[in-house]
């Protein structure tokens, strides 16, 4: 039966001829999970990397780090090796805590970077521990991915067994231990400051940055490295074939590659790994390999590049790279790697709305703009799609839009009615950037599909008082979003 | 129901020696707890307050923000059917309306034979492979109206009881971190610069000196 296959079923993971795999080259093999599997598959043989940074001494693997340009694949894309030089000098003890709390709506990468090769995290944690001067680190799995922690648990057993972890790794003075540990379902939690409050066993709600980052003050107020599972997963093959290989790929802002997780009206979704910088959206889109195309005998009308909280791009965006410092000033981001794909079946309102709701179940509700906010925008596009939208309805949403994130929000250009873009980041009136997230898809969705606001405005039923009631309109029947 | 039992109270005390500080081992014991009974029972967080050294508030106020600790009790089964955006792209609303209707119960609800409890939850992280389901956290991928069907005749049938254990049970490999294999963990005052950063450090200024 086609629905039930269990999460190693059915991802497709495959790249484009010729690009080197850094952290999808054990996906497909089914022991790649195993220490044995990890050593003997793969673009690169496990654990050597380990000793070759052990041989050079924990400044030089920094610096290896930093040389490589290793940009962060969390979301934010700050330069990893540069965030490990942010601990204060001689403060002890350092943590590192591992964010494998992958939740970002259409982001799908880190969950199987942990399923299908745990033992290439685990030597990524061992090489940044080993240059930062950790000798703890906490590995934050999200809750909700009860397989990733079996994969996880059972590739650190195997490490702690082999002497790969734990005392005296392969018989030198390095010693580290990695816990496992996770979450219990909360979005919020994957903001690293959250992160720490939930692993001190808090309510996962944000600290406000500064005064303290986490770098100076995080888990237990100390020197704390929060880093994305994907961006430690690179550190292995960079360890073996060396910083020059890894430059060598994307380009010269934005070396190696990125897992993609492509997802929506392609005709095969997947999960690719891709150079940074020098593949497109329409490579993504249309190469055989990767997307196949836009769903049959459909066309694009939208498309999402970098996750729930990015603001959305359009056919004109296609032939733009994967490169952060292209796509920040059109009015977008490419954060956590999640390109989702909307054809013209689906309805821009009803869209808005699904994403504007997950940040509104989401907010943590420290912060009044987003805790007040959020739920307002919700009200306003659900009465909106219900058929009961109100004239002035559009001017509320944007005015509450903006006392969360003030000024111009960051958003596309629009040629037909010659609109600038707006470049990212937005600004915030609040503790963290979740408030500010949900409106992206509003100001995305407003400027380009104005008219099917104001339709579903004038278009307002009239319900009779009579023995016929029609039956309301549901968020399901009022708009069309494709589904095939 | 109950407080730990002996034997997960063994394995609490073990967890909570992989922390630096015992309270960072309170979302893990929850979770051990829910494993135990199904849901998060008062008695439960009571006791795990008693293990890591704070009040039972304290426990609770932490467990009521994470929407994984089910407070009450649910069914054997828990449902959750993601319609974020890829996957209500892909009919992940519809699929809801129609567990709705197969379960006789509204998302959130649970049927009255206690077997299971429906969710419309947030992205799973299972995106490409839409629309997406989770029964107690086990993927199911790409699951379209019969596909539910069949999944819930299976789950009644008990034919997928290897692959979906009753709700409360996360994963079925732990981490197993003895206290003698512990190479570093002790309270964040007690540490001291790492051996290898100071050698690092000594033959750098010897290097400097010489
Ligand atoms: C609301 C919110 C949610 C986030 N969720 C995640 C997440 O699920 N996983 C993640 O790695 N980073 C997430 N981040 C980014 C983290 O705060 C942090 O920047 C990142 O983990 C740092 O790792 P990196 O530098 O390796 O990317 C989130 C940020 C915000 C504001
Ligand atoms: S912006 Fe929202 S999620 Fe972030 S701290 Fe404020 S209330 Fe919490
Ligand atoms: S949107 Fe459904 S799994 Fe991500």
């Amino acid at each position: 039966m086609n629905g039930i296959v269990n999460s190693l079923g059915g991802t497709n993971t495959s790249v484009a001829p010729g690009t080197p795999r850094i952290v999808s080259s054990r996906f497909d093999e089914p022991q790649g999970h195993t220490l044995e599997g990890y050593r003997s598959t793969g673009s690169y043989r496990g654990y050597e990397g380990l000793r070759a940074v052990l041989d050079m001494g924990p400044d030089e693997a920094g610096e290896m780090v930093k040389e490589a340009t290793l940009l962060g694949r969390g979301g934010a894309g700050f330069p990893a090796g540069v965030k490990w030089g942010f601990c204060p000098p001689g403060v002890w003890p350092r943590y590192i805590v591992v964010n494998g709390d992958e939740s970002e709506p259409g982001t799908y990468k880190d969950r199987v970077l942990m399923e299908r090769d745990p033992h290439q995290l685990i030597e990524g944690c061992l090489i940044a521990a080993y240059a930062i001067g950790a000798a703890q680190v906490f590995l934050y799995v999200r809750g909700e991915m009860a397989h990733a922690q079996e994969r996880v648990a059972a590739a650190l057993n195997e490490a702690y067994e082999a002497n790969l972890v734990g005392r005296n790794i392969l018989g030198t003075d390095f010693s580290v231990d990695i816990v496992l540990t996770w979450g219990a379902g909360a979005y919020i939690v994957g903001e690293e400051t959250a992160l720490i409050e939930s692993l001190e066993g808090h309510r996962g709600m944000p600290r406000l940055k500064p005064p303290f980052f986490p770098a100076a003050k995080g888990l237990y107020m100390r020197p704390t490295v929060v880093n994305n599972v994907e961006t430690l997963s690179n550190l292995p093959w960079m360890a073996n074939h060396g910083v020059s290989e890894y430059r060598a790929i994307g380009t010269e802002n934005s070396p190696g590659t990125r897992l993609i997780a492509l997802s929506g009206h392609v005709n095969s979704p997947g999960v690719f790994e891709v150079p940074q910088g020098t593949t497109t959206f329409r490579d993504l889109f249309e190469s055989p390999e990767f997307g196949g195309g836009i769903r049959d005998g459909h066309e694009l009308k939208m498309f999402i590049p970098g996750g729930a909280s990015a603001p959305w791009f359009f056919a004109e965006h296609v032939d733009l790279p994967l490169e952060a410092k292209v796509v920040g000033p059109e009015g977008s981001m490419l954060g956590s790697g999640a390109v989702v794909v909307m054809d013209e079946t689906t309805d821009a309102v009803r869209a808005c709305l699904r994403i504007v709701r997950f940040f509104a179940r989401e907010s943590c509700g420290k912060c009044t703009p987003c805790r007040e906010g959020t739920t307002w925008e919700e009200q306003i596009l659900t009465r909106l799609l219900e058929g009961h939208g109100r004239p002035g309805d559009l001017e509320l949403l944007l005015d509450v839009a903006d006392n969360i994130s003030p000024g111009p929000y960051p958003v596309a250009s629009d040629p037909q009615n010659s609109l600038e873009a707006v470049p990212y980041p937005p600004r915030q009136t609040t503790i963290c950037p979740l408030g500010p997230s949900s409106v992206a898809p509003i100001t995305s969705a407003i400027r380009r599909f104005r008219s099917e606001f104001t339709d579903k405005i004038t278009r307002r039923p009239s319900i009779p008082v009579g023995s016929e009631t029609p039956a309301p309109a549901t968020a399901a029947t009022a708009g069309e979003v494709g589904h095939g | 129901m109950a407080r730990l039992n002996e034997a997960n109270e063994q394995l609490a005390r073990a967890i909570i020696a992989r922390y630096p500080e015992p309270r960072s081992a309170l979302i893990p014991l929850c979770h051990l707890a829910q494993e135990q009974d199904g849901w998060l029972d008062e008695d439960a967080m009571a006791h795990v307050a008693e293990l890591i050294g704070c009040t039972p508030a304290q426990v609770l106020g932490t467990a009521s923000f994470y929407e994984m600790f089910k407070l009450h009790p649910v069914g054997k089964y828990c449902i959750n059917v993601c319609t974020n955006i890829s996957c209500q792209l892909l009919g992940g609303e519809e699929l809801l309306e129609h567990a709705e209707s197969r379960l006789g119960v509204r998302s959130g609800g649970t049927t009255p034979d206690g077997m299971f409890t429906l969710e419309d939850v947030e992205c799973v992280a299972a995106c490409t492979e839409a629309p997406a389901v989770q029964v107690n956290y086990r993927y199911f991928h790409r699951v379209g109206i019969e596909d539910f069907d069949a999944l819930i005749d299976a789950l009644l049938a008990g034919e997928l009881d290897d692959v979906v254990p009753p709700h409360g049970t996360l994963a079925k490999v732990r981490q197993d971190l003895a206290a003698d294999r512990i190479a570093n963990i002790t309270a964040p005052e007690d540490q001291e610069m790492p051996v290898w950063i100071a050698r690092a450090e000594a033959s750098a200024g010897e290097g400097a000196a010489t």
